[in-house]
């Protein structure tokens, strides 16, 4: 294969870096403060946008000149908006749950008065005598930062800040080298892909050079579906460049002139970033026509998915793209022999092509040096539900789920205990507490009946139902099987039909063995992921919270009090203070009356089970309380509306 | 879900966009590939897909109404009734559940009165659930438009819907204060 003439294609991306670098340099070096703000979906979610006007305003009415950069997510959902703000004198300090309220004050006190609010600051960004380095917390000391090594660092919409930091090196590296020497570099660092399954991302390449046909197509799966996970989002949103670079790279490999991005249309902003970072990589020359001015031409397309789980399955996304209902087809052929049109296709995972670069610029053996032999690398989880501190984890593999729940992510809060943790979303299962010290890798994870899935972690605590929370997976995978399948179709709506029974009270005996009747054959008799997966959830959580399942069935009691159908509230009358309100005024449907000694009770039959009530009550009285079964509720008598 | 009893008359900006879709389909190739992209630009200019839109669709691609039509239901982002002003989208992703999403979707239908995937008919809120918008962190979320509302609760649902009545009341009463003032100066 020819390689071009090195020399322009070496000193064509040193011009562009160096170019980059200047104007890198420049930012660092303007005199006053600089504030750094995280505007990714999350941010804005809670509020970031506000933030940042109320920055703008303030500054400009105090007359006072400074940078304001717009990052991604650091990953750190918990304390957003994050907000880095560098005043000369001061190391450089983030600070957490920035509101318009406190963005002023921070410019008022911090900037113009020199009192930084040690009370708001999360930490420092630099080693220093004065604050607590946030190397120092074990949320961020026990990361390791392959994939979102520069997410929260790099402007998403500012191709030059990831050249000026090493980006597109790895490409540059990568056209002068031989595509052999590439698919060996992948194989040699064992990557494995992220989408979920594992499989050798060295090999498909490898199968899809071998496959016959000059055109070939490189796509990359952004259909993240599963819900509670959102590492691929944060990923385009943060640092949408190391994704292209990866995709480049993979098609230098492979031989492919074609890549597509297939992103969820659920993700504007992130259709957006990507879309920007396409066109300023094109016109800078590193994607496109003749990239660096070398032979090697790649052209990327964005493809907006349409809201269909399925189609994150492979087939089904290369249907999706060809203008038909993603329905997966039978394998073989697998993508790499014929895909897209019939052409030779790889399809990897976001966070998969976003490896690719740091092991081409460092190396598989340094790649090797992270996690574990059979699965090296890093692990990108979103961990959410109930910890201290949910978000975005990048971990080595090996790491315990004890140590990513307990040590990152800061444990269970409220002092309740942890009950499961739900990983790998509606293909994966809830694994129990005796699971805790398995180490996270591809292999561990499903011989303890969970899978690693694309990434997506709940923790639950002990108000979780077991029973609830497989019924609601099962309620996902039955409205989202594609219906080509009988097993998938009719058994999915069985196993529902049966959980939803349960939650209501009215299972009978003989459910328990139905269920992993009916989970047995779905999984038998499912072509694609989607229907071979979707009883796990059922399967793990009937394994290891079987008598959870039976206090439904026999005693018609939700242990956690979870199914609202199980469960009744009721106001303790030797507790509640007479006169308080506090219930009443929030009651959604106008449930609670007052008691003719001027304390209060719950109308049964009105009351939907919202919980307001127990969240209203001051906690000095705490006298809302919840049973399973209902029957268990005293009866409080509504008093006869009094004539006046 | 897709099924409504009614059908929602073309308003006259919905019908002027149609036409204008008529001639952005010339845009676009007559390659089935071309399907969603099509779909999704006929979405973003009605915000759903009414039947005439798809005949449109159908022509300019050769294919039957009845294949787009296949095609368009098979994904969850297409809608087939007009949304209302208000979008109320309500996260029902697993941490949005594990916190309790689906007494927020509850609380804003016996609030307006319409079910999931319903319009009110005034055409001013309508309700779907989504499977997940990616803020998980911020469980159980509600997203309005394009704005997202972490942490909601049942009271928060109220205000919520109250901020929009107030909202409404205070634009009708300075529109109707700007009406007057035009016709005194006349």
């Amino acid at each position: 294969m020819p390689t071009g003439n090195p020399k322009t294609i070496d000193q064509a991306f040193k011009d562009l870096r160096e170019e980059a670098r200047t104007r890198w340099e420049e930012l660092r070096q303007t005199p006053g403060p600089k504030f750094r703000l995280g505007l990714a979906t999350c941010g804005i979610a809670s509020g970031a946008l506000n933030t940042k006007v109320a920055l703008e305003e303030t500054l400009a009415e105090r007359g006072i000149m400074a940078q304001i950069r717009t990052v991604g997510c650091m990953g750190h959902c918990y304390a957003e908006p994050l907000l880095v703000v560098e005043n000369p004198g001061f190391p450089p300090l983030l600070y957490h749950q920035v509101s318009p309220g406190k963005a002023k004050m921070i410019v008022r006190s911090f900037l113009e008065g020199g009192d930084p609010l040690f009370e708001h600051v999360l930490g420092a960004m630099e080693e220093n005598d004065m604050i607590p380095w946030i190397m120092d917390f074990p949320r961020f000391s026990n990361e390791v930062r392959v994939i979102t090594a520069l997410c929260g660092v790099v402007d998403p919409e500012e191709i030059s800040d990831y050249i000026a930091l090493g980006g597109y090196a790895a490409l540059a590296r990568a056209l002068e080298s031989e595509p052999e020497d590439l698919i060996r570099a992948v194989e040699e660092a064992g990557l494995r892909g992220r989408g979920g399954a594992g499989f050798p991302t060295g090999k498909k390449w490898r199968l899809c050079a071998q496959a016959a046909g000059k055109r070939k197509v490189v796509i990359c799966n952004a259909d993240e579906g599963d819900p509670g996970a959102y590492m691929d989002r944060t990923l385009l949103e943060s640092n949408p460049h190391q994704v292209l670079e990866g995709m480049a790279i993979c098609a230098r490999a492979v031989g492919a002139r074609r890549g597509i991005v297939y992103v969820r249309a659920e993700y504007p902003l992130a259709v957006r970033l990507i879309t920007t970072a396409v066109q300023q990589a094109e016109k800078l020359g590193l994607l496109g026509e003749s990239i660096l001015g070398g032979d090697f031409s790649f052209h990327v397309q964005v493809f907006r998915g349409s809201g269909a789980f399925v189609c994150g399955e492979e087939t089904a996304l290369l249907r999706s793209i060809e203008g038909k209902r993603g329905m997966p087809r039978h394998r073989p052929p697998f993508p790499v022999q014929e895909g897209l049109e019939g052409l030779p296709t790889v399809i990897n995972n976001v966070k998969t092509l976003a490896s690719v670069p740091p092991i081409v610029e460092k190396g598989p053996k340094w790649f090797r040096g992270v996690g574990t032999p059979r699965s090296p690398g890093t692990a990108v989880f979103s961990v959410v539900g109930d910890v201290v501190h949910p978000g975005l984890v990048e971990i080595p593999m090996g790491t315990t789920l004890r140590s990513l729940i307990f040590d990152v992510c800061g444990g269970i809060p409220r002092r309740k205990s942890f009950k499961a943790v739900q990983i790998g979303g509606p293909s994966g299962g809830c694994l129990p507490e005796d699971f805790l010290d398995t180490p996270i890798d591809f292999d561990s994870l499903v011989e303890a009946g969970a899978m690693m899935g694309s990434g997506g972690m709940v923790v639950m605590d002990e108000d979780a139902c077991m029973v609830d929370v497989a019924r609601y997976f099962l309620d996902f995978t039955q409205k989202e099987s594609c219906g080509k399948c009988t097993f998938c179709r009719i058994g999915t709506r069985q196993i529902l039909e049966i959980l939803e029974r349960m939650t209501r009270g009215e299972g009978r005996e003989e459910d328990l063995g139905l269920l992993e009747t009916l989970a047995d054959v779905v999984r038998r008799g499912s072509l694609c992921g989607l229907g071979k997966t979707a009883p796990n959830p059922v399967l793990t959580s009937l394994r290891y919270f079987r008598e959870e399942y039976e206090a439904h069935v026999r005693e018609k009691r939700c242990p956690s009090g979870t199914c609202r159908a199980l469960t009744a509230f009721y106001i303790d009358l030797d507790l509640c203070a007479r006169g308080c309100d506090a219930c009443v005024g929030c009651c959604p449907v106008e449930a609670i009356f007052t008691t003719l000694n001027r304390k209060k009770g719950i109308d049964q039959t009105l009351c939907v089970k919202c919980g307001e009530c127990v969240a209203a009550c001051p906690e000095e009285y705490n006298a809302v309380k919840k049973v399973s079964p209902p029957h268990l509720a005293p009866i409080v008598e509504r008093p006869p509306v009094q004539e006046t | 879900m897709h099924e409504q009893s009614k059908e929602f008359e073309l308003t006259a900006e919905e019908a002027a966009a149609l036409d204008e879709i008529a001639g952005a389909l010339g845009r676009f190739g007559q390659e089935r590939g071309n399907l969603i992209p099509i779909l999704q630009m006929v979405q973003e200019r009605l915000s759903y897909l009414p039947p005439r839109a798809i005949e449109l669709v159908a022509s300019h691609l050769g294919m039957a109404p009845c294949e787009v039509y296949g095609v368009a239901t098979f994904y969850n982002q297409f809608r087939f009734h007009p949304p209302g002003r208000y979008r109320i989208k309500v996260c029902l992703g697993t941490a949005c559940h594990v916190k309790g999403g689906d007494i927020i979707l509850e609380n804003f239908e016996r609030k307006l009165g319409i079910r999931d995937g319903e319009t009110t008919p005034d055409r001013e809120f309508s309700i779907e659930r989504v499977a997940c918008v990616g803020c998980c962190a911020l469980a159980p979320v509600t997203v309005i438009n394009e704005t997202v509302h972490g942490h909601t609760a049942p009271s928060k649902v109220e205000g919520l819907l109250l901020g929009f009545q107030i909202e409404r009341e205070r634009k009708e009463r300075e529109d109707k204060k700007h009406a007057d003032g035009e016709s005194q100066d006349h």
